[in-house]
């Protein structure tokens, strides 16, 4: 895929760096937060009013301007980087404006991944002191200003919601009648930060900025752009994953009335007509062979086996303490493998992009988290220099990873290419799905020596395709993708000697990013593993953990809590969803947070099964806001669910068997467990949200469907022919 | 005494002899297909009026091609000679029987796995008496004892087509028929027996447009072959003629006239429409292999065809069937008392509902009406239960379609919503269990 | 050429009578609340309401609305139960990508209107086809009940 042309210096980036979330390295990595006045983002801006720095933009008159660096795609970013920096600036919630930022990797360039991409769970961690320091800059620049009008030492003005006020003399005025003088000035280096305690809004459950549009039909996401003259594309990719077009009869669609054009690319058929219905029906009239190439024969069966295969061969080493195998060969291990499926994003906004190439210049309208990934591959499909492509970001209707690729926003380039004017092309359902980059399919083998109750010697295998190779080849170190094997390199348990290896296997199928990356399949199975460990030794699950947890507090109240709540060993109820009933535990850490989840679950006499009750207990470090963190939790914990119990990508000749949400099932209303929240108070660094809800929840509920059926289940989803018994 | 027993038993199997026989005699010896008509049917060059066979009188001018596409379509080869996903007429289509599976040839012109080197004669005999070229005899899964009926020359205007199609290059799959079924050669009894070898034969004192319907149901369309039960030794019973039976785990259903298990209260307008586009209002809509034979065939036919087939299937007379009275529309609100199905209600409402809306009438459009059609009023609830499988219809332009579940739904969780709408919106409940549902999904 | 009623404004309409209503209302009339998300009345973001009644709107052809009277997202804040379910949604901050609320809220909508109090079996029945795959069913159940109490 297209990338942008400089990649990071070595030695900035450290594998433990991504793995760890970054915490520890965000200090020597601010690109473009050193705020030279006047070096502002976009023209019209700094035309309408000051623009401070790249982050705020403080007009004579109006609104307040907060440039968001990371997007909006529902996990609560734009409100929470809006309370940094207000919370230093001193105004309001209700006194901003969110503004998306362009691409522009300089000044918006993720201080963890460089290159200006919002995922990972990793905004709040990445960008809480930036914003807070963008704010505090921006404040002191227009006290100075505001002092040196009214010639009175900065340090006696005070500030409050916009106004800066000096007491001495009652005088007062709006940050907007010194903002020309404020842009004249020298930014401040080391502008103090407030303390904890000053907080009036970070901490507090503040009202989503983004809310009152959403629930009035008025917010634009990238599939509601319009623009004079423009036209709607349906599109279609072969049937066979990688085919290519072998010939197309265009005339049963040229005949229909309102199609304008039958696009035919390498790979994509599009029919450009006045509106998507006519499109898509053109495209269904459409009769076009395929050329379905080496993928003919990809099945699902020989992925997997393939998998497998590739987990007995050699492995580049991630971690070694001790002598693991050595230990092994001295008693009888436990050991176990777990599989995890291809998965589709499903975002429900599906993919779409609006794109007007014309003189020269090339504009793109769409919601994405990588804008300069989108700039960059639209710039090499066009041969024009990035600065020739504008993307007007817009907030999105669901990431989940599904847009941290430009692959999409190519494809519509060239399309766009060949239309004159703007065209809208939007994936129907069934070709956002079958041109998917999924979650990989990865397999974990695990080893164990257990010894009067305590793991003694751990050997973790993960085997899967490496996405930083491709996404961020500096992150690729030493054969191993930190990604891939974070949840497994540095679990929170003592387990006696390590050995951790990873072996980086590819198959042909597009792969990328998925809500929960790497930890989704690494703590599943390391949690699953836990489990049947728990179970061979005849221990509590909790109690087997807690024991391991004897040297990190931390993890072990945040275990306690969740058992504490769930009322861990207690019998439980009947349910009316199945006879056979199970409680299971997991824990994770990953994000920079540590989650501990119990789910309750009932499993039908044919094996189906429905999740009652999920309790999770978080201790995310300190909380910018509860509510959201609240939110994501729950909103993780239904992902999670569907995740474990129906979604799997598959393939048989080539092509994916799955369509529409009929056969790529998401949990409704009507399916949904009780979900119940606890926010430990933590005074530690800030860790991610986004993701670790559907991480942990997922090995809760198989390790609660193993308590419930003696069976544990190790390639996921679910399969309820596996766990259904005759009565 | 001894003596006694063994004349008691002689006379015994003389008895169980000759009623086995005259079973036998009954099965064999069946009614001719329209013998159910008045008149006397008379060879097609006896026959006074405008010729039932061929292409409609408004495409008798029309290119050869184009005749030979639409004999073709009459015929509805396509339907089984195409595998799902797969190149049109190049075979390889599963039929699961009781014996095994059995896959259907590749008729595209391809020399090697086609029928490319085929002669006419080779052809004729292959349609008409089931004979392959090689001399090996055909399963009757092949229509032939109907196909039998066809003129010569539609037999090769329909070989016409297929050698104007691209050759595909598609072997044939064998069949997994064990012993003794895959004995080809029993075969040449079964056909002698059942395969009367006889073109069409008019009958004078019928009208044109049943003559002409006669021809398309019975010796094109084939209807019978799914509609009309078989006996035990799988020949067609046309004393119980279109009474109903089944087909790829789809219940065929009575098309005889029968008011209430059968079409005698459709109007000839719901049939024509129903048998044209696939749907009739409050009918349902084609699914399955209906819903094929719909788009591949019927629906490509003229006006004029589909009323004489109108015409004749009125006239076939009523089999009783013991399917209950089609009930009224259900209420709305969701809750309903006596109807306790939970996990049939959440799969409702979060699936169906948005279509089917609560009282079955449809939400949004008339098609996906569930009150008052056949399969939603048969306790047997095979076909709702495929549809839920399955779905119904592919998503073409300007058609409805419904989605298929199987792939992401259990067993026990169909089968409950399958009870559930035929409790709700049907005269009775299915009583279908997860063992059925995984039965229906291997026999089709 | 016809005409539909939508949040009480009348609109000349060109597209043939078999598009259905979604991409009339989003790529015609440029009312782009209404949402498409699977084309087969799977996931319910393209709700609206035909005389109250809440429609996926993807599979309403436009010839057969006639004198129908549609209201969509943008229009229902008009209605009591439309502006209380609204208001919830806020109050609770339901809302996360946001992207499937206008058919949430709009079957919500319809739901208050027909049933003033309902029940959890009730809010199944009514709120079961629309998905969300941010998983915001928790607060939308609450915000369904804390409308009704408002």
């Amino acid at each position: 895929m297209p990338r942008d042309p400089e990649v990071l210096e070595p030695g900035t980036l450290s594998r433990r760096a991504v793995l760890r979330g970054g915490a520890a390295v965000l200090g020597g990595l601010f690109i473009g937060i050193e705020l030279p006045a006047g070096r502002a983002r976009a023209d019209e801006l700094q035309a309408a009013g000051a623009a401070l720095n790249a982050f705020v933009h403080i007009p004579v008159q109006g609104r307040v301007s907060l440039i968001m660096p990371a997007v909006e795609m529902g996990q609560g970013v734009y409100t929470s980087q809006a309370m940094c920096m207000a919370e230093e600036l001193d105004v309001g919630l209700d006194q901003i404006e969110a503004i998306h930022a362009p691409a522009d990797r300089e000044h918006y360039g993720h201080p963890i991944f460089y290159v200006q991409a919002t995922g990972g769970s990793t905004t709040t961690m990445a960008w809480t002191e930036p914003l807070r320091k963008a704010g505090a800059t921006a404040r002191a620049m227009l006290v100075a200003a505001a002092a040196a009008e009214w010639n009175v030492p900065a340090s006696d003005l005070v500030t409050t919601r916009g106004v800066i006020t000096h007491p001495g003399s009652g005088r007062s005025l709006r940050y907007g009648d010194v903002t020309d003088r404020a842009a004249q000035m020298v930014p401040p280096a080391d502008v103090p930060l407030k303390s904890p305690e000053q907080f009036q809004l970070i901490g507090t459950r503040a009202r989503r900025i983004d809310t009152p549009d959403k629930v009035v039909g008025k917010t634009v996401y990238g599939i509601d752009v319009r623009l004079p003259g423009m036209k709607f594309a349906a599109l279609t990719a072969s049937p066979v994953l990688g085919g290519k077009v072998s010939h197309v009869d265009e005339a049963p669609a040229l005949a229909m009335p309102g199609v304008r054009q039958v696009v035919v690319l390498e790979d994509i058929v599009a029919v450009v007509a006045d509106n998507t219905w006519i499109a898509e029906q053109g495209l269904r009239a459409l009769d076009i062979t395929w050329s379905p190439g080496a993928n003919a024969t990809l099945d699902q069966a020989q992925l997997w086996a393939d998998t497998e295969k590739a987990s007995t061969g050699p492995g580049v080493t991630v971690r070694k303490e001790g002598d693991a195998t050595g230990k092994f060969t001295a008693g009888t291990p436990i050991e176990a493998t777990y599989e995890l499926p291809f998965l589709a994003h499903t975002s429900l906004e599906t993919q779409n992009c609006t794109v007007h190439v014309h003189d020269g210049v090339c504009e793109i309208w769409v919601g994405t988290q990588v804008p300069g990934y989108a700039q960059a591959g639209a710039a090499q499909v066009l041969g024009l220099p990035p600065e020739k492509v504008t993307v007007h970001n817009h907030l999105i209707g669901g990431g989940f990873g599904g847009r941290l690729e430009a692959a999409p926003i190519v494809t519509a380039t060239r399309i766009a290419q060949k239309v004159a004017g703007p065209v809208k092309v939007i994936w129907s359902r069934e070709q956002d799905i079958r041109q998917d980059m999924f979650r990989p399919l990865y397999h974990n083998r695990l080893k164990a020596r257990v010894e009067n109750g305590r793991v003694t010697a751990w050997h973790h295998r993960v085997t899967g395709p490496s996405i930083l190779a491709r996404w961020l080849p500096p992150a690729f170190k030493d054969g191993i993708d930190s990604d891939a094997i974070d949840g497994a390199a540095e679990p929170p348990y003592a387990l006696g000697d390590m050995l951790v290896e990873y072996v980086r296997h590819e198959n042909g199928v597009p792969f990328s990013f998925w809500r929960g990356v790497g930890p989704n399949s690494t703590v599943f199975s390391v949690e699953s593993f836990l489990d049947l460990i728990a179970h061979r030794t005849a221990a509590d699950p909790v109690a087997l953990r807690r024991v391991l947890l004897g040297k990190n507090p931390r993890a072990r109240a945040v275990l306690d809590a969740a058992a504490a709540k769930a009322g861990w060993g207690t019998p439980l109820a009947a349910s009316p969803f199945g006879a056979r009933r199970g409680r299971g535990v997991a824990l994770m850490h990953a994000f920079g947070s540590l989650l501990a989840c119990v789910a309750e679950v009932a499993v039908t006499d044919g094996g189906d099964v429905r999740v009652n009750r999920v309790v999770v207990a978080t201790d995310v470090g300190r909380v910018i806001n509860p509510d959201t963190v609240v939110a994501q939790v729950q909103g993780g914990v239904v992902f999670g669910i569907a995740t474990v119990l129906h979604n799997r990508i598959t393939f048989a000749g080539g092509r994916v068997e799955q369509t529409n949400f009929n056969d790529y099932r998401l949990l409704r209303i009507n399916e949904m467990p009780t979900i119940e929240v606890e926010l430990l108070a933590s005074t530690e660094k800030s860790g991610g949200i986004g993701e670790p809800g559907t991480v942990v929840v997922q090995p809760a509920v198989a390790n609660a469907v193993f308590a419930a059926t003696g069976v544990q289940l190790t390639r996921m989803p679910l399969d309820a022919s596996l766990i259904a018994r005759s009565v | 005494m001894k003596r006694k027993v063994v004349l008691c038993l002689a006379a015994l199997a003389v008895i169980v002899g000759a009623a086995a026989l005259g079973v036998t005699g009954w099965m064999v010896f069946q009614p001719g297909p329209y013998a159910f008509a008045t008149g006397k049917p008379v060879p097609l060059s006896a026959y006074q009026g405008p010729a039932p066979t061929g292409v409609p009188v408004e495409l008798a001018g029309a290119d050869p091609a184009m005749r030979g596409a639409y004999v073709a379509a009459m015929a509805d080869c396509q339907a089984c000679h195409t595998a799902p996903g797969g190149k049109p007429f190049a075979g390889g289509r599963a039929f699961v029987l009781p014996f095994g599976t059995i896959y259907t040839p590749n008729l595209t012109p391809d020399p090697e796995t086609g029928i490319g080197n085929w002669t006419d004669a080779q052809f004729l005999n292959a349609v008409h008496r089931g004979v392959a070229p090689d001399g090996s005899h055909y399963y009757p899964a092949f229509p032939y004892p109907s196909y039998t009926m066809l003129s010569d020359e539609d037999v090769l205007a329909i070989k016409a087509h297929l050698f104007s199609l691209l050759p595909v290059k598609q072997a044939n799959r064998p069949n997994t028929f064990g012993f003794p079924y895959n004995q080809r050669w029993l075969m040449a009894i079964w056909s002698a027996l059942f395969n009367p070898d006889e073109r069409f034969r008019p009958v004078p004192e019928q009208s044109p447009e049943w003559n002409r319907g006669a021809y398309l149901v019975e010796a094109a369309g084939h209807c019978g072959e799914c509609h009309t039960p078989r006996n035990l030794m799988q020949a067609l019973d046309q004393r119980a003629k279109f009474g109903g039976a089944t087909a790829e785990g789809w219940t065929a259903y009575n098309i005889s006239a029968d008011k209430v298990s059968g079409i005698g209260d459709w109007s000839a307008e719901e049939l024509a429409a129903y048998l044209s586009t696939g749907h009739a209002h409050g009918r349902g809509v084609a699914s399955g292999p209906m819903g094929e034979a719909v788009e591949l065939s019927l629906s490509q036919l003229t006006k004029a065809d589909i009323g004489a087939i109108v015409t004749y299937l009125k006239s076939v007379p009523a089999v009783k069937g013991d399917l209950p009275a089609l009930a009224g529309p259900a209420p709305a609100t969701p809750q309903l008392a006596g109807l306790d199905n939970p996990v049939g209600k959440r799969i409702f409402e979060g699936n169906c509902a948005s279509c089917h809306a609560w009282t079955g009438a449809g939400a949004a459009r008339e098609e996906a009406q569930l009150t008052g059609v056949r399969a939603v009023n048969d306790p047997g609830g095979a076909n709702v239960a495929l549809m839920v499988l399955h779905g119904s219809g592919a998503p073409t332009p300007h058609r409805p379609h419904m989605p298929g579940f199987g792939n992401a739904y259990s067993n026990d969780e169909i089968a409950a919503v399958t009870n559930y709408v035929t409790a709700r919106f049907g005269a009775r409940s299915s009583t279908l269990t997860a063992a059925d549902i995984a039965a229906l999904r291997e026999a089709n | 050429m016809s005409a539909i009623s939508v949040n009480g404004r009348t609109y000349e309409i060109n597209a043939a009578p078999d598009t259905p209503l979604l991409w009339v209302l989003r790529d015609e009339l440029g009312l782009t609340g209404t949402k498409f998300g699977c084309g087969v009345a799977q996931c319910g973001v393209c709700t609206v309401h035909v005389d109250g009644i809440a429609v996926r709107s993807c599979q309403i052809p436009v010839g057969t609305v006639g004198q129908r009277v549609i209201t969509t997202i943008e229009g229902i804040g008009e209605t009591s139960a439309g502006a209380r379910i609204q208001k919830a949604w806020l109050d609770l901050e339901v809302v996360q990508c946001g992207y499937c609320q206008p058919g949430q809220i709009m079957s919500a909508a319809a739901l208050l209107t027909a049933n003033p109090d309902p029940d959890d079996g009730a809010i199944d029945a009514a709120m079961s086809g629309n998905l969300c795959r941010c998983g915001t069913y928790v607060r939308i159940r609450q915000g369904i009940k804390h409308a009704a109490r408002s």
